[in-house]
This record gives structure tokens, sequence and C-alpha cells, in this order.
């Protein structure tokens, strides 16, 4: 039997806990010689669905930083605004110092986690990257909280998918041509791989338009949109279920 | 100053464009024992004159610690210091929290000096009656600043507050153009000569002066009682020449036991604190 219990919270807008509805997948960031490199690709997926295709997951906070995120899109919108106003107020200061990325991965790692204990998460997972001073820094938070710093860091499929890849080719003095390699690689595996379709070619489309988001000293640039090649002519994707009678 | 009928409120004008109030409060800074800063590139040295109310009692402290890289010592209203350093320390903790990085000093000084204007525009307020100097090294480097009770604020190289403050900032003022390069022992030599300017012939013990350290490598911590005691018997032994002849023991500076210090101390004077 079904008991249905209403529990009643007046003056209260926001449910408990939430679903997310438009998610942006894997962001890699790596730290090469020069700065860091951040990539995503611009999708914005309504559930299974590839409904949007050009939406921008990697933007520029303040001076120094860099911020990627992965998840419900919305949220990261409301994060950009969070960030607008801090980056707001340290500009108001006016007085020579500034908030570096160390201190912006520190203060959305405390947004973050005081969401979540709040039971009201922003569903993001977000790589923040940044150099200043010199000083490289790559970070990751993400909806409960956790955080963390490393030479390279990604959210979603990309932990599963591309870190092992960092793991065995991450070199401390990458050049930027290395380390935009090393991201596309990345890339490349995480097109064929991620959303791979359920129903064997279809979903597995035309997945990606892509940009790099490079930040040195010097500032932040972000290359316009991209695609990469894929190779679709493996054998083994021409009778994919040959191998496995009764599947689907 | 004399009593007028503009200075009972905080919130009234003088004719001539005055507010009493605060000028009292600041009257009540230049009551209070003295307190020296000074800075060179690298490192921030506080000093102040610790007297006890009687023999029988405790100093008053008068210098606080308020993070690593940030110290303040404090002139006039002791309580109210306090009050100060504790809300400065707060303000610092939950910088770190949330930024994990230290709180910037021209920031925490700003923040200071806002809450002390409060204090001028509220009818149900009285001004803070303590001046602070807030010494701290951040990404810009070392800085000096007193803080008002008018709200005010500034950034100085070196500066004296408190009675007899004015001796200090005289010596001070002939000595500054050294302190950018001076070295952190020079850096507290200066501190301890201008410390001694306030006292005005009385002898410069460990027991009456506190000094507090803060520099690039160097936390911000108070200098213990020995070995303040130490520099001031190495730099005052440099100073006089005569008493050589009776203490042929104490000539190096840095291995001075504070028992080769006794030595001048023959004839019965001020005996060595504890």
């Amino acid at each position: 039997m079904g008991y249905k219990f209403v529990i009643l919270r007046p003056y209260c807008a926001s449910p408990l806990t939430m679903v997310p509805y438009v998610t942006g997948t894997s962001v890699i960031g790596i730290k090469y010689k020069d700065g860091i490199l951040i990539a995503a690709d611009m999708g914005g997926s309504y559930g299974s669905t590839l409904r949007y295709k050009s939406i921008e997951r990697l933007k520029a906070i303040g001076k120094h930083s860099l911020l990627g995120a992965s998840g419900e899109i919305s949220d990261f919108q409301e994060l950009l605004r969070y960030l607008d106003e801090l980056i707001l107020y340290d500009n108001m200061w006016d007085d020579g110092n500034s908030l570096g990325p160390k201190e912006v991965h520190s203060y959305l790692t405390r947004v973050m986690y005081n969401r979540r204990n709040k039971f009201n998460p922003l569903w993001n997972s977000v790589v923040l990257g940044g150099v200043k001073n010199g000083q490289k820094y790559l970070g990751m938070v993400n909806m409960i909280g956790v955080h963390y710093q490393d030479n390279h860091v990604a959210t979603g499929f990309g932990n599963h998918l591309a870190v092992p890849i960092l793991r065995d080719e991450w070199r401390e003095d990458l050049s930027f041509e290395e380390g935009i390699k090393l991201l596309e690689k990345c890339m490349r595996v995480l097109i064929y791989r991620d959303r791979s379709a359920v129903n064997k070619l279809q979903v597995v489309e035309e997945w990606v338009v892509q940009s790099i988001a490079k930040i040195t000293e010097e500032g932040v640039s972000i290359s316009p949109p991209y695609s990469l090649k894929t190779f679709w002519e493996f054998s083994a994707f021409k009778n994919p279920t040959a191998g496995a009678a009764g599947s689907w | 100053m004399f009593r007028n009928q503009y200075d009972t409120d905080v919130t009234t004008w003088s004719p001539a464009g005055r507010l009493f109030q605060v000028e009292y409060a600041m009257e009540a800074v230049k009551q209070g024992s003295a307190a020296i800063g000074l800075r060179s590139k690298t490192h921030v040295v506080l000093a102040c004159v610790n007297k006890a109310q009687s023999e029988l009692s405790s100093h008053q402290r008068k210098i606080f610690k308020v993070d690593d890289h940030i110290g303040v010592a404090i002139a006039g209203l002791t309580a109210d210091g306090r009050v100060l350093s504790r809300y400065m320390r707060s303000e610092c903790i939950n910088h770190s929290f949330t930024y994990e990085s230290a709180l910037p000093v021209g920031r925490l000084v700003v923040q200071l000096a806002d809450k002390a204007q409060v204090c001028t525009q509220r009818s149900w307020k009285r001004p803070y009656g303590v001046g602070l100097l807030v010494g701290g090294l951040d990404e810009s480097g070392a800085h000096l600043y007193y803080n008002c009770p008018s709200g005010n604020y500034f950034e100085y190289q070196a500066f004296a507050i408190g009675s007899r403050s004015q001796a200090a900032k005289t010596y001070m003022e002939r000595k500054f153009e050294t302190f950018d390069n001076a070295s952190r022992e020079e850096l507290i030599k200066h501190a301890l000569f201008a410390i001694k300017e306030t006292l005005q012939g009385e002898k410069l013990k460990s027991s009456i002066c506190t000094i507090a350290v803060l520099g690039v490598g160097e936390s911000f911590n108070v200098l213990d009682q020995q070995t303040v005691q130490e520099l001031i018997n190495s730099f005052e032994m440099v100073e006089d020449e005569a008493p050589a002849p009776q203490e042929p023991s104490a000539a190096p500076e840095e291995a001075a036991a504070p028992a080769a210090g006794e030595g001048a101390a023959d004839e019965g004077a001020a005996p060595m604190e504890e």
C-alpha cells in the first residue's frame, strides 16, 4: 500500500532536492608549462536529448580565473551571478588587491557545501583554474562540496575516460600545443564514449562543437568553437550486436 | 580644549565644522601610554610602553596578534582596543575560512575605519577611544597603518601614538629614510630607541616595554622578556662608552647572557627583571 506523506513547509519556495534538467557533460582541465588549459564541449542535454548545441560552459572570472562547469546549466548561470557579485565587490575595493583562483575556488567550495547542507544543491561539478603572480592553480568542486586541486582535473565522464589518459601522459612542461593535443585526445575519447547511443549509431552523432579556453598570466583567451575529426569506419562499429545475440 | 556648548553630542557639529566628541576621543589616545610602529620592506615592528597600575598588578596588554600576518598595538582605552582586536581577528579568520588566504591588511584597515566612522554618526553611540597601529604583511609587502577614533586611517613608514609620542616621532623622523632597507635587527633596535625616547630619562627595561615583530617568513610574534632585555643591553652597551672597564666580558652583542649585563649594575642600580 502506498501512503502519501505531504509535509507542509510554509514559506518555502524551493524543493528539498532537485533533479537536473538541462545538463552539460564533462569538463577537463590541465596545467601546462605556461598556465592552464580547460576544455568542454558546447552541448546541453535535456535528458537523453542533445537539445542545445551552443552553450558556452567556460567563463573567465575576474582577472585571474577561469570556470568550467558541468551539470545543470541554470545552476551554472546562478554560479556566474554569485561570482559576478564577488568580483564586483572585489573590484570596488580598488586597492590593488584581487581575488586569485585559490580564493575563488575556496569561495565556490563554501557556496556549494552550504547549499548541499540545506538540501538545495547547485547541481554542478566545476573546474576552477587560473594563474596569479606566476602561480598556476587548478581545482575542482562538485555539488556536494568535495573539492581538491591537482595538475589535471575532470568532471563527469571525464573522470573515468580522460583522467586515466592524463595520468599517463601529463607532464609538468607541456607546451601549449602539446597541452592542446592532450586535451583533444581526451575529448575525442569522450565524443566516442560519452552519451554513446543506446541505439548504437544514432545518438553518437555529430556530437561536438567544442571550445578550448587557455589562461595564462597575460590573460584569458577562449578559442572559437571547433570540432574534432572522428572516424566511424571501425569494423567493430559496423555490426555492433554481432557478438551479443539477444541484446538490444 | 575647553568645554563648549557643542561638545555634548557626537552628532552635533560646531559652527567651525568640528565634532568635539570625536576630538575628545582622540585626546583619550594621547593620554594612553606610548605605542610605536615602524616598517621596512619586509618587516614590521610594533612596540609599546607597559605601565602597571601599581607594583602589585600586572601590565595591561597593548599588543595583540590578529592573524599570522597582522598585529596591532593600541593606545588609549584598552578596553575599546580589545573589542576592536576581537573584531579584527574575527574578520581575518572569516576571510581565511571562506577564501583560504590571508586578508589583505589594507582591507582590514578600511573595515576598521568604517566601523569607527559609524560611531561618529550615531547619537546613541560614542567613538572608540583607542588609536590602533596596525602592522601587517600581504602580497604587496609590509604595511603599517594608524587607525583613528575619527574613522580616518593613514599608512606610515613609522609612527608613534600615546603620551610623549612626539619624542619617539622626532627620533624616527631622523632615521626613517633608512627603514625601508633596514634589517630585522636594525628595525627592532630603532623601535627600542624610539621607546626609550618616550621614557624621557627613565631606564629602559624589558619589564616596561613589549616588542612584537612580523615579516616575510616570520609570523607575528611578541618577543619574550629575556630576548628584549638582551637587545636592550646590547644597544645600551654600544651607546654608553664610559662604563667599558666595568664590563669586559659583555662586549659581544649576541652572546650577551643576562648576567653579563649585570656587570654594570654593581652599584645597585636596577636589578635584572625576571
